[in-house]
């Protein structure tokens, strides 16, 4: 991708001189060569070391990299960057590394302490649910990744799908909860890590998705009361930051609720989350409904078709495929900002992870613990944003000619 | 024109805002009558042929099609838009359907047929606008010409009794405009109501029944091709026959 845009501004440099002494260059060397005297003095840019790469072989790094003096100075400064920051950090993260051992054997080391993830990996990934039982958190989110991983492709897009999802439902509410099947009974104030932000994330982004195209819409609605309502909303949503949400969420909201009506913390800031995020989402789906022609519009009228199924048939399908990177986006902002309801008391693989911290025999080792988490955010996000980009492929396939 | 029309303007007044396109239109159409639409631009063509399928409401005076008078009632809207097919200048096909899907579309979802038997019917129709080999395509993948076919073939797959095209040649190169013509001139052989607007005045002559031309948003005068080109009764007229026939 980067290479390709340099090899453009490397054709567009060349294209300072005059496009026709190019082409007459190699049948008729000789007007090419009288031609390139006059240039210089008549163009008022000045020739540039770029415009002579397509006839002299200096090789890519020559094109690319030290083709005008700026890139040049860039190229040498990236170097020494280069050079100053990456042994001592291979050192530290790798070869002077401490991976098992105990944690005198990390203080008389130079290199990054391991094994305090050795350690720790369980109250990170399972916070505070029973050690004993976290071999169902462990198999909960096992199936939980694999049929997020499943869903994925294209091959499994059948209806039966949805009932795969519902019965994995079921057995992670199973698995978790317990109370049932011989599982002692695990309160979800217990549960912590991983799981709690798989589920945050994934739910929260399951029902903001649909919930924001509905408010796309409602925004574009021609009665006046729904347009309020969901300009109001967004508006208010997005003024806000998530912090307060979450508050209001898990604070404000049982106090609207009639005595002795509980909802569970992690529901209200499932709530919370759900809301803020389906306001972003919902106008990065106005985009892709903005972008519609109108005649798109029109054709379905004329055809007849309701305003539900042009809306899902023809305005959606072309409006969502617009919007795939700008909704991705807000999924991957969404799936880390699941990290702000240690707030309100949930442990998330985030906070987890600052408990494991704070051991005082381990102490000194707290950046390895935070490399660790954001290792594994990155897996998720990064495998996010790939999986966004094989998508929009698939998705935009019919623009080929 | 002919005693019981198939669609009757009466009187009928449109405004964009404060900008009046539509003047005291008044128009019968007879069924089974090919009449062609011209005018200058701004004249208002658009804007009546898509006040009969109420893609613009009209303010003021009377539209009856079929019997059913357009009215803010959605019943009267749907009950015409099943009868009303249209082409447009620009296609509009739906660009992430195939071709077939195009054409199987609205008949599934708004007729509520079998998705077999309208790919049958559909397949018929694209071999009536002979391109029967381009229905696994995306419409980006074809040229204008067969774009525009697909989009005739689309909307004849409603079964209408009324088609409107409104300018259905003029986004097309030269060498594309014969073969939509062509397909237009079969079609109205076979006795379809049309209601078209164009500046192709050689398919006026050949095709058409009435000519109606459109100035400042009202009705100038209409006749057949033969009084319309031969004898035209207004200066306005001439003069815009002057100008269009000069090329
Ligand atoms: N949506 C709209 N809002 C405001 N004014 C409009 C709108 N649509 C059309 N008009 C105006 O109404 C007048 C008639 O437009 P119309 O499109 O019917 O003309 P036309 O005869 O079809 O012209 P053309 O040959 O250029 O297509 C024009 O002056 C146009 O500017
Ligand atoms: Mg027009």
């Amino acid at each position: 991708m980067s290479k390709d845009t340099r090899t453009d501004s490397t054709t567009t440099s060349a294209g300072a001189t005059p496009a026709g002494a190019i082409p007459t260059g190699p049948v008729q060397p000789v007007t090419w060569a009288a031609s390139y005297e006059e240039e210089p003095s008549q163009a008022s840019v000045p020739p540039q070391p770029g415009g002579m790469t397509a006839l002299k072989p200096f090789g890519w790094a020559k094109d690319n990299l030290f083709n005008t003096p700026l890139n040049t100075a860039l190229t040498v400064a990236c170097l020494a960057v280069l050079w100053y920051a990456v042994p001592p950090m291979a050192n530290w993260l790798l070869l002077n590394a401490v991976w098992t051992g105990g944690s005198e054997i990390c203080r008389e080391a130079a290199g990054a302490c391991w094994s305090i993830i050795a350690v720790k990996h369980r109250l990170i990934f399972f916070g505070t649910y029973p050690y004993d039982e976290q071999w169902r958190p462990f198999l909960a989110c096992g199936l939980f990744v694999a049929l997020l991983g499943a869903s994925g492709v294209r091959a499994f897009w059948r209806p039966w799908l949805a009932g795969v999802w519902a019965l994995v439902l079921v057995a992670m509410g199973v698995l978790m909860w317990g109370g049932v099947f011989g599982l002692t009974y695990v309160a979800n104030d217990k549960w912590g890590g991983l799981p709690i932000t798989l589920m945050l994330s994934v739910f929260s982004i399951a029902i903001a998705f649909p919930l924001s195209i509905l408010l796309a819409l409602g925004r574009q609605s021609s009665l006046p009361a729904i347009r309020t309502f969901c300009v109001g909303f967004i508006e208010t949503m997005r003024g806000v930051p998530l912090v307060s949400v979450l508050f209001m969420a898990s604070v404000m909201f049982p106090l609207f609720l009639p005595e002795g009506v509980t909802v569970d913390k992690l529901l209200r800031a499932l709530a919370g989350m759900t809301l803020f995020t389906a306001a972003y989402l919902a106008e990065a789906v106005r985009g892709g409904l903005q972008a519609i022609p109108k005649g798109q519009y029109e054709a379905a009228d004329a055809l007849g078709l309701s305003y539900w199924q042009k809306t899902r048939l023809i305005v959606l399908p072309q409006a969502l495929r617009i919007v795939i990177p700008p909704i991705v986006n807000q999924f991957i902002s969404a799936f880390k900002d699941t990290s702000l309801v240690t707030i309100v008391g949930l442990y998330d693989l985030l906070t987890a992870a600052t408990v494991a911290t704070t051991d005082p025999e381990w102490r000194p080792f707290f950046a390895e613990v935070y490399i660790f988490a954001g290792l594994m955010f990155w897996i998720f996000c990064f495998s996010m944003s790939r999986y966004s980009q094989w998508l929009e492929r698939l998705a935009n396939r019919y623009n080929r000619r | 024109m002919t005693e019981n029309a198939i669609i009757e303007l009466r009187k009928v007044g449109k405004w964009y805002n404060s900008y009046h396109a539509l003047r005291d239109v008044s128009l019968k159409i007879g069924k089974g009558e090919k009449v062609v639409v011209c005018g200058p631009s701004g004249s208002g063509k658009s804007t009546m042929i898509r006040c009969i399928n109420r893609l613009e409401a009209h303010q003021t005076g009377h539209i009856i099609v079929d019997g059913t008078e357009l009215t803010d009632d959605v019943k009267s809207v749907e009950t015409i838009r099943r009868k009303v097919g249209m082409v447009f200048q620009n296609f509009n096909l739906f660009p992430h359907l195939t071709v077939l899907q195009n054409l199987t579309l609205a008949p599934i979802w708004v007729r509520g047929m079998a998705k077999s038997e309208i790919e049958e019917i559909a397949m018929m129709y694209l071999r009536r606008v002979r391109i029967p080999d381009q229905a696994q395509k995306f419409p980006g993948q074809l040229s204008g010409g067969q774009q525009q076919r697909v989009a005739i073939a689309r909307a004849l797959c409603m079964k209408p009794e009324i088609m409107l095209f409104d300018e259905p040649t003029s986004a097309l190169d030269p060498e594309m405009v014969k073969e939509v013509l062509d397909v237009m001139t079969e079609l109205a052989g076979e006795g379809m109501t049309m209601v078209c607007v164009t500046h192709e005045m050689g398919f006026a002559r050949q095709v058409a029944d009435s000519v109606v031309f459109m100035a400042e948003g009202s009705i100038i005068e209409s006749g057949t091709p033969a009084e319309f080109f031969e004898n035209p009764k207004s200066e306005r007229t001439r003069q815009f026959l002057g100008q269009i026939l000069e090329h």
